[in-house]
């Protein structure tokens, strides 16, 4: 007997990645695509595989390095989140131009809800600019199925091919068959086509054209046919009350897949599942317009196969109001559509939730919250850029201003700086944060611009030595890569001096009194005849990244007979482990949560708080 | 088929739990689909998973979505009583709560945190919540069967996480 085995959606596409024989993936972390290239390491290291992969600097840089191994003619995959394609857009439309020789996956994993993302956008979409294939599955084990036919495709011709899950595929478990896993036998040979690989205007016009004939080929190949899922539903005498039919792709299927079931429709309605939403064969279309007069299409989060079905008159989706146009298209949202389409009553209305929810905020002994509680003391009515990472709950404590996209902070505290210094106007401090893996990202390049373009304002860059929010990936500054061997370790310290920043200094947020000195030092800087960018390294590992070593000296704090409950430390600094017990009442500290850093004891204005002995 | 929700906040062993449910209903020759909470969750958010559990044989309408309905759960396990608040809303009429909370006599309730205190172990509230739960029979597997999967995958603290179920199935038979 195979083993069975529960899998999580992104080890069920790493392992689709192997069994297709990927001999590289590299990625930028993001939720919820961050667990793939995990899976695929801890996969290699099991099954003694040669691969390359690696946690790449960003996802441009992931994309080009995965594209090269394509180009020799080796299986390749490269993997980010919806948000990260964008900054991976520039090589993705060439790409598709230029093709590829060995199978080139690429995964964009969509957060419909959205969960964690600043957008709820459809990376389907983004398939259907670049024109390539794109792959949508509705479960972990077809995740797994369609990651190894991606690649195949994209290898039969010469295409990068996108397979797009979503959240609820990413983060569903499910239990499936293993079976043994090649070893990849390609060896590389990059076959020199200047022509191709390189080609001018004039030549990418030829390509553009070759482009839409693969997609026109591809549309026909009956790998990613549309398929019929109840063939019980076309039978004799089932297709009464006015010939309906449903047409989806990705989770969202699966949602309405069970409900019918439950009305005791799904052998009555004929149900169309579409493993590949774009492009869409031209014979499906016309089949599907001809043998129906309502069709319903389901998918998230934007309607690709919809605008790929033009028709006013029997087409029933977003762009005709039946489906919600933003938001996760939950089971329950999915009964409410299906009933109304299919003409039955609205199913019985559940109590909604009173509850409000707990609001995210940084974990207890976080030396963000330090750091930003500092800025605040060190710029009073500053500005406050930030930036994408744990550090965005700063915006609970006041100090974050501005959330737009990685690397973003550094480009708008320059913005801020030339709006108020051009208009002539009184400057405020301009105080801009970003994390450490997201200075590698996207920062540095927007450091030198703001240097060379005279901006002054203090960069905090909050270094917790990890990828915190996504799980705790490495970062340059390291020293090692994926597979734990040593690699030259990077200093935000040296980078920021090269890119021409001439006051940088280090500190830890833990230890506060100095750390607020280092702020203000560097606020003198910005604002100094001959000044310019600031820089302030704010270096003390995340709590939560266990292995990073523990190395400071563990307070336990009491709060004393001055606490009077005005609940400014609550409010203040917002510490989990800080809990207040309602109006006048002292304080309590919650001691499974506190971690002993001891910088409650500097934000209590009335020393209610203190530190009284040490331990481990 | 069997529809459960486990909801509680980040750290207090939501997914644990899941995971052992999971892996008893494989282990007993069924198939499992469920979905869990990611990324912002450790920061003191709402932890929620869903679990559907049912025979091992497929058929178009078996589970397929890895999302419970409201109102459509069997079976709720709130860690937390903020929890129950929450995630109530998830039961069906006649679907069985069980939450852990303190000061209360209400049915379905426990102070596992208490119980998890009382043990040396404040960290295994989950689990005395989880044997309380498996002793009522509200759930598609027996509370031997938890034992083993829980001694299979228990890790190093399997010792502590067994005498914290076990005090939670004999929480339930007290009076």
């Amino acid at each position: 007997m195979t083993e069975r085995s529960i899998l999580l959606g992104n080890e069920a596409i790493a392992l689709g990645l192997l069994e297709a024989e990927c001999t590289m993936a590299a990625s930028y972390p993001g939720t919820p695509a961050s667990e793939i290239l995990r899976a695929l390491a801890s996969l290699k290291e099991r099954h003694k595989l040669d691969l390359h992969l690696e946690w790449s600097i960003n996802e441009k840089a992931a994309f080009e390095v995965a594209l090269a191994n394509s180009y020799t003619g080796r299986r390749s995959a490269t993997i980010m989140k919806q948000v990260g394609l964008n900054v991976a857009a520039d090589p993705l439309m060439s790409a598709a131009y230029t093709g590829v020789k060995g199978g080139f996956v690429l995964i964009s994993a969509d957060d419909p809800g959205p969960h964690s993302s600043q957008t709820e956008q459809d990376s389907r979409l983004i398939a259907m600019v670049a024109k390539i294939p794109v792959f949508d599955p509705s479960s972990p084990e077809e995740a797994r199925e369609y990651a190894r036919r991606a690649c195949a495709l994209s290898e039969k011709h010469e295409i990068p091919v996108m397979l797009r899950p979503t959240t609820r595929v990413c983060h569903a478990r499910q239990d499936m068959d293993l079976r043994p896993v090649p070893h990849p036998k390609q060896f590389p040979l990059f076959e020199k086509n200047p022509g191709r690989w390189a080609a001018t205007p004039k030549f990418r016009l030829v390509l553009h054209r070759q482009l839409n004939e693969k997609l026109a080929r591809i549309s026909r190949d009956p790998d990613c046919a549309p398929q019929l899922v109840n063939g019980d539903a076309l039978g004799p005498g089932t297709r009464d009350g006015g010939r309906a039919c449903i047409v989806g792709s990705g989770v969202v299927t699966a949602h309405a897949q069970e409900i019918l079931g439950e009305l005791g429709l799904w052998d009555r309605v004929p149900f169309y599942r579409l493993p590949m939403p774009y492009p869409l064969p031209e014979s499906f279309r016309d089949d599907l317009l001809s043998s129906y007069d309502r069709i319903l299409i389901l998918e998230e989060t934007d309607p690709v196969i919809e605008l790929q079905l033009q028709n006013r008159e029997k087409i029933f989706g977003r762009t005709t109001g039946h489906v919600p146009t933003a938001g996760e298209l939950l089971p329950e949202v999915v009964e409410g559509i299906l009933r109304s389409f299919l003409g039955l009553d609205p199913s019985p209305p559940v109590e909604p939730p009173a509850y409000p929810g707990r609001r995210p905020t940084l974990c207890a002994g976080c030396p963000h919250r330090a750091a930003f509680f500092a800025i605040k003391k060190a710029f009073p009515k500053g500005i406050y850029p930030g930036d994408i990472g744990c550090y965005t709950l700063g915006l609970n404590l006041g100090v974050v201003d501005t959330v737009l996209c990685m690397g973003a902070s550094i480009n708008q505290a320059a913005g801020f700086y030339h709006a108020y210094r051009s208009a002539r106007r009184d400057m405020p401090p301009i105080c801009a944060t970003i994390g450490d893996s997201t200075f590698f990202h996207a920062g540095v390049p927007a450091l030198m611009n703001a240097v060379v373009q005279g901006a002054r304002f203090v960069l905090v860059v909050l270094d917790n030595s990890t990828t915190a929010m996504t799980g705790h990936q490495p970062t340059p500054a390291l020293g090692r890569n994926l597979d734990g061997i040593p690699v030259p370790r990077l200093s935000i310290a040296e980078l920021a001096k090269a890119c021409g920043v001439r006051s940088v200094a280090e500190g830890d947020p833990y230890d506060f009194d100095r750390f607020l000195d280092l702020l203000k030092a560097a606020g003198r800087h910005a604002g100094a005849e001959d000044g310019g960018v600031a820089v302030v390294i704010a270096k003390r590992p995340c709590l939560m990244d266990r292995n990073q070593p523990r190395t400071w000296p563990r307070l336990r704090i009491e709060v004393n007979e001055k606490c009077k409950g005005c609940d400014f430390c609550v409010k203040q600094f917002e510490c989990p482990a800080l809990r207040p017990r309602g109006e006048k009442e002292p304080i309590v500290i919650d001691d499974s949560l506190c971690s002993g850093c001891g910088v409650c004891v500097r934000v209590c204005p009335h020393g209610a708080l203190e530190a009284v002995s040490e331990g481990h | 088929m069997q529809q459960i929700i486990v909801s509680g906040i980040g750290g207090q062993g939501v997914l644990f739990v899941t995971k052992l449910l999971a892996q008893t209903a494989v282990d007993t020759g069924r198939s499992v689909l469920l979905s869990e909470t990611h990324g912002m969750a450790q920061r003191g958010g709402n932890v929620i998973s869903h679990l559907k559990v049912a025979p091992r044989e497929q058929s178009g309408t078996s589970p397929v979505s890895p999302l419970v309905r409201p109102g459509h759960a069997d079976v709720l396990l709130a860690l937390h009583p903020d929890a129950l608040a929450a995630h109530g809303f998830f039961l069906r009429p006649g679907g069985r709560a069980f939450c852990n909370a303190s000061g209360t006599t209400a049915e379905g309730s426990l102070d596992a945190s208490a119980i998890a205190g009382s043990l040396g172990s404040a960290v295994s509230a989950n689990l005395v919540l989880l044997g309380f739960a498996a002793a009522s029979g509200a759930l598609f597997c027996d509370p031997a069967q938890l034992e083993t999967t829980l001694a299979r995958i228990g890790g190093k603290r399997t010792e502590s996480s067994l005498a914290a179920f076990r005090a939670g199935l004999k929480a339930a038979s007290a009076p």
